[in-house]
């Protein structure tokens, strides 16, 4: 729908002319052309200074990374470069036009390279946005908004997601905001926080709670940074419990700072400590992956401890 | 040449003193290309005879044979993850291993079997890593991509494309620091090339000549990309001329001709500093386990180079 109506907009990256790895391609290039969508060679950072150079001038350049673990080589770039152009260049030149797509996540097969969720480390970086989807339905609303937002946008694709989601999508051209954390599943004594596949993970937890007679509240961030704060803490001042949940390495990862701002914003309301159900601090495992991985039981233990304390 | 043959001559003749038929058969090298390098320096041809070439065989068969069980292993979904298969390339690591010794270190990416097992791991280790046991090479931790030997001086095994190059200068630093006689074997795919990392290290390993052989395996494909699509200069081994390294072009799918060649380099390197090659070649199976191999090329291209230069088949 960009490339449709954007015609400055180009798609580019690793693979993409036949579809890509993923398929998150497929036929554009039949559609649109081998000089709005084409492939690059073997080289991140090539890429994304390509894609910064292309916004700069003002075309929309949506790059491809191919999996979220090959962007470090392009770390500089995004990083010094395209978080930070609009505010050295005194607004005369900006990224806005830029986005960055890329598969991230643990699929069950993927080993440290093809498994990793970096949301940290660009949430850490003012001047980007980070934007992670749960769904298909969310998905094209997010990306649609990332790709028209006037900021850099590092749209972190779940890959877990690609072959087994399903969902009925529409087909016309809609935007989800960018700045709206989503309330999924209302509840009252536990707030549970969550982003991309993990949402799923949430739910399912949530699911074993009811059973028990607790009731959750998953709330999707969607936005990891700059993110909703105020529907997490309206929430947590709702229910008085928060748990945060993600699958990349509990120390330092974004539920610390999720976690901080609640205890901030909502000091007094709460009746047990903050939880942060992540993965361990290790390299994403291969072997292990199943013992690593924050699962529902973590959760779900998680919820029983918050509850009972 | 001869040297080297009579040494083999002399050992062996305390094992096959019964044997008489010593029969050294001449071999015609393929001419190399060169880059930099006086062509007159290269040999033209070297001997073996019927036990090395029984010997290599053995080896290279063996090889052949465990990337063949691996696809079955895979399919079987006893081996998970990602799987790099190295068949149709074989000769390459094989040339390498019978031109070295285990005192020079090698490094290369993740089509890494071959090289692990060369560098003195049993198949058992190999396929046991693969499978995920603790019995396996790296405890079951690293899987496929992730084979290391410290007995073997073998560094991996990487994931990260390129990320491996730059690394192989550290360690040819290490070794012309510690005053060995050796090289490091730095590994790399014809994708890789275009990493800037690969020039990085290249510079500096010219810089302070250090004994360090790159090694470009040209299988033409870099996972579905053919060289012309990836690369404005697809003459791999003139790359790293941006570092003035000098360069050489070896036929992959001859054992001998690989050997030779890297005995050159090897002699070079670590009197003149870093060499650059690539060494053309082939793989049989697409990227990895998940790349049917047919969507970038005709069954026709494979089976063709099957029939013409399979490197198994050369020795037979």
């Amino acid at each position: 729908t960009a490339l449709e109506k954007d015609s400055t907009a180009a798609v580019f990256g690793e693979d993409v002319k036949f579809g890509g790895v993923f398929r998150c391609s497929l036929d554009l290039n039949e559609k649109y052309g081998d000089d709005r969508v084409f492939n690059t060679p073997l080289c991140e950072q090539g890429i994304a200074a390509f894609a910064i150079g292309l916004a700069s001038v003002g075309r929309t350049a949506i790059a491809e990374i191919q999996f979220a673990d090959y962007m470090y080589p392009a770390f500089d770039q995004i990083v010094n470069e395209a978080a930070k152009f609009r505010y050295r260049a005194g607004s005369a030149f900006d990224v806005g036009a830029l986005t960055i797509r890329s598969p991230y996540g643990a699929v069950g097969h993927g080993g440290h390279y093809h498994s990793q969720s970096p949301e940290a480390y660009y949430a850490h970086t003012p001047g980007l946005k980070v934007v992670i989807p749960r769904d298909p339905v969310t998905t094209k609303g997010l990306l649609l908004a990332s790709i028209r937002d006037k900021n850099p946008v590092i749209f972190l694709e779940p890959k877990a997601l690609y072959r087994a989601s399903e969902a009925d999508v529409p087909v016309e051209d809609y935007e989800l905001d960018l700045h709206v954390a989503e309330v999924v599943h209302p509840g009252s004594d536990v707030s549970i926080i969550s982003w991309g596949s993990q949402i799923q993970v949430a739910m399912q937890a949530a699911k074993m709670a009811e059973e028990d007679g607790i009731s959750c509240e998953v709330i999707d961030l969607q936005t990891i940074f700059p993110y909703d704060w105020e529907t997490l803490a309206q929430s947590v001042n709702k229910t008085g419990r928060c748990i945060i949940t993600h699958e990349a390495p509990i120390s330092g990862g974004w539920a610390a700072e999720i976690a901080a701002k609640i205890q901030q914003k909502c000091f007094l309301r709460l009746e047990s400590p903050i939880e942060r159900v992540c993965g361990y601090d290790t390299p994403f495992p291969r072997t292990h992956e199943s013992i690593y991985m924050p699962s529902k039981w973590k959760i779900y233990e998680a919820i029983k401890r918050s509850v009972h304390f | 040449m001869f040297t080297a043959t009579s040494n083999f001559l002399k050992k062996s003749s305390a094992f096959y003193s019964i044997t008489r038929n010593f029969s050294q058969i001449k071999i015609p090298l393929p001419e190399y290309q060169v880059h930099n390098f006086n062509i007159k320096d290269l040999p033209t041809e070297t001997t073996t005879n019927k036990e090395e070439l029984l010997e290599y065989y053995k080896d290279i068969a063996g090889l052949r044979r465990m990337e063949v069980t691996m696809d079955n292993l895979y399919k079987q979904r006893e081996i998970r993850g990602f799987c790099h298969l190295y068949d149709g390339q074989e000769a390459i690591c094989l040339g390498i291993e019978k031109a070295c010794n285990l005192d020079d270190c090698l490094i290369t990416a993740y089509r890494d079997h071959c090289q692990a097992r060369v560098r003195g791991y049993s198949v058992h280790q190999i396929m046991a890593e693969m499978m995920g046991k603790k019995t396996g090479a790296t405890k079951g931790k690293g899987g496929s991509m992730h084979f290391y030997r410290k007995a073997g001086n073998f560094y991996g095994g990487h994931g990260i494309v390129g990320a491996q190059t730059p690394m192989g200068v550290g360690l040819a630093f290490a070794l012309k620091y510690k005053q060995k006689p050796n090289i490091a074997i730095t590994m790399y795919g014809d994708g890789a090339s275009n990493q800037g990392q690969l020039f990085e290290g290249a510079n500096i390993a010219k810089l302070w000549n250090l004994p360090c052989i790159f090694i470009c395996e040209n299988n033409q494909f870099g996972m579905g990309t053919s060289n012309e699509r990836a690369s404005a200069n697809t003459t791999y081994f003139k790359k790293l001329d941006m570092a003035n390294v000098p360069g050489m072009l070896i036929d992959g799918h001859n054992v001998f001709a690989v050997r030779e060649g890297m005995r050159f380099a090897k002699k070079y390197a670590i009197e003149n500093g870093p060499v650059c090659i690539e060494m053309k070649t082939y793989r049989y199976h697409g990227h990895s386990m998940s790349d049917p191999g047919v969507t970038y090329r005709t069954r026709e291209d494979v089976s063709n180079i099957r029939k013409t230069k399979d490197c198994v088949n050369y020795i037979k």
